[in-house]
């Protein structure tokens, strides 16, 4: 086989998100050297991440997909999508960073670009033509993830974090590369569409060979994404890590899981839909029980949000199970929606870290109302929008998955998930309950600042207004998908 | 010359031990040694595809994986000796401030 291959300008440009996401994080390297304050170099980031995102935003309604680099990087309305989730993600994580690092005595300047290095390696997943690209963006966010995991090093909970997500992350990408070997091996292609057309010239969509390496890349994907029984880490390290942390990976990790779950499994594997979505329907129900019924008897609220966000992954698996491409839209909604209202709920519980207060127990919430009127509403309004309660987000999101599930003919699917969501409730409400009913047991101080106060304006509205217009983002996600 | 199937099977057995030695050790350097054992079985199933494919990509695959695995252990040791500094012991079962 022989490839010829020339770089053109026409590559570059379809990769300047990701040059400019890297080329300002290496920036930030240099200048934490001499820069001082360190907000100015969070500014910078800021500002790189708002370039990626006008690149990316121009280039949104292009109506061809190209591919770039030899077939090796591809830049499609559906990667462009994901970018902006990505983005948003790094953008409020930037914002809500500023004063917690300070409070936690490690506002060091690798921060900044490493979240900028693990944005650039998830938006490279999303655009991954070939599953090699997809392992160098997977390991680019992983790597920067486990160090951001363990930043803050004199503490002994957050060296565990980094540990024990290290490991695991490692144990799962030795797994998406056994996947990899033995579809390479069948096809004889690394690439994601020449491999369905191999899949179909060859006639080997139901070798057993085939189907283990599928289920191989779903473990280490279902790694990413936290899907029970591979969520292990998932508490342990949302607990352990910097909360600013916690948010970014609660939202970056899983969105770029669910991109290259959408890709892989859709076109590179989308004649074996019967053989995946078996696989996927045990995975989706322990998924959104585990996540459920283990988050009730949470103490922690970021324990409490990790389950819940296994949870959340169980419901938009519901979509790719559905394995249609409204199947497909509707967890990309959801994922966005996602973005918003869990990254909401984030920066209230990083309001709450003071100097000398962790801020993390449950009972900390109790009388919130009382003295903080304004940061205990907004608060109700991302529980009730996680919960899934009309007229937020959240509901819109739930809506379309199950109502995409029920078309595919997953019924029961459906109503697991919706006596699920049910349980679910309790373990939000009570966070309110205890905001609204309760007497004040310590005195709160939140730290506030400018920027977590834009994105909690920014998250609150979006999660009002798409609850109420859904229509907005719901044609951006059919024009990602459909077209 | 090897059969194909030689290889691969060798690749299966050593993947196999990986994960074995992954989940059964209790020594976090161990089980880091055992993830490098998965992705060399790995490195050897691709590279024999590729010579029996007689397709370059498989082999390309290989140099990444070398790399990020030489990346993948800087900061993996660097995240186990932060840990060490912390809480003097690399036994996995002593590893139990975060639970619930």
């Amino acid at each position: 086989m022989d490839v010829t291959f020339s770089l053109g300008l026409q590559d570059i440009s379809a990769i300047m998100p990701e040059l400019a996401m890297i080329s300002v994080g290496l920036l930030l390297l240099m200048l934490d050297l001499v820069v001082k304050r360190k907000e100015i170099i969070a500014i910078i980031g800021v500002a790189g991440a708002l370039v990626a995102l006008y690149g990316t935003v121009s280039v949104y309604g292009m109506s061809e997909s190209q591919t770039v680099f030899a077939d090796m990087f591809l830049l499609d309305k559906y990667s462009c999508f994901f970018k902006i989730i990505f983005y948003l993600n790094v953008i409020f994580t930037i914002c809500i960073s500023f004063k917690y690092m300070a409070i936690e005595k490690a506002a060091f300047g690798e921060y900044y670009a490493l979240l900028l290095f693990a944005t650039a390696g998830m938006m490279i997943m999303a655009s991954a033509a070939d599953l090699m690209i997809l392992y160098l963006g997977l390991e680019l966010m992983a790597l920067s993830t486990y160090i951001l995991a363990g930043l803050l090093r004199k503490q002994a909970r957050s060296n565990e974090a980094a540990v024990k997500y290290f490991f695991l992350g490692a144990f799962s990408s030795a797994f998406l590369l056994y996947g990899i070997a033995l579809t390479y091996g069948m096809t004889g292609t690394t690439n994601i569409t020449d491999i369905a057309t191999s899949l179909f010239t060859l006639g080997i969509h139901d070798s057993p060979v085939m189907y283990l390496g599928v289920i191989f890349m779903i473990v280490a994907f279902g790694f990413k994404v936290a899907l029970v029984p591979f969520h292990m880490w998932a508490p342990d390290v949302y607990e352990g890590a910097p909360t600013s942390i916690t948010a970014f990976m609660s939202v970056g990790p899983k969105a770029a899981g669910f991109a290259v779950l959408g890709r892989v499994l859709f076109e590179a594997f989308g004649s074996m839909q019967p053989q995946w979505s078996a696989v996927l329907v045990p995975l989706a129900i322990l998924t959104m029980v585990v996540g459920s019924v283990i988050a009730l008897a949470q103490s922690n609220i970021k324990r409490m949000l990790a389950y819940s966000s296994i949870a959340h992954a169980g419901y938009m698996l519901l979509g790719i199970i559905a394995g249609t491409p409204e199947g497909l839209t509707s967890t990309i909604n959801y994922l966005m929606i996602y973005t918003f209202m869990n990254i909401g709920a984030f920066t209230i519980v990083i309001m709450l870290r003071r100097e000398g207060f962790q801020g993390e127990n449950i009972e900390d919430y109790m009388g919130l109302a009382k003295s903080h009127p304004m940061a205990s509403a907004l608060m109700l309004i991302f529980m009730f929008s996680l919960t899934g309660i009309p007229p937020t987000a959240g509901f819109i999101g739930k809506f379309y998955v199950f109502m995409e599930a029920i078309n595919a003919g997953y019924t029961y699917l459906a109503i697991i998930a919706a006596l699920f969501s049910v349980v679910s409730a309790f373990f939000y409400l009570r966070i309110v309950v205890y905001m609204y009913m309760k007497e004040p047991q310590n005195e709160i101080v939140l730290t506030t600042s400018g920027p977590a106060g834009i994105v909690l304006a920014i998250t609150c509205l979006a999660v009002l207004i798409i609850g109420i217009f859904p229509s907005i983002l719901l044609s951006l996600a059919n024009f990602s998908i459909l077209g | 010359m090897v059969p194909l199937n030689w290889y691969i099977i060798l690749s299966a057995i050593m993947f196999s031990i990986g994960v074995v030695g992954f989940l059964a050790r209790r020594n976090l350097i161990i089980m880091f040694i055992s993830i490098e054992l998965m992705l060399n079985s790995v490195n050897i199933s691709l590279v024999a595809y590729s010579h029996y494919l007689q397709s370059l990509r498989g082999q390309i695959l290989v140099f990444f994986i070398i790399t990020v695995a030489a990346a993948e252990a800087a900061i993996g040791l660097a995240i186990i000796i932060a840990f060490y500094k912390n809480n003097p012991t690399i036994k996995v079962d002593e590893i139990n401030l975060l639970k619930g």
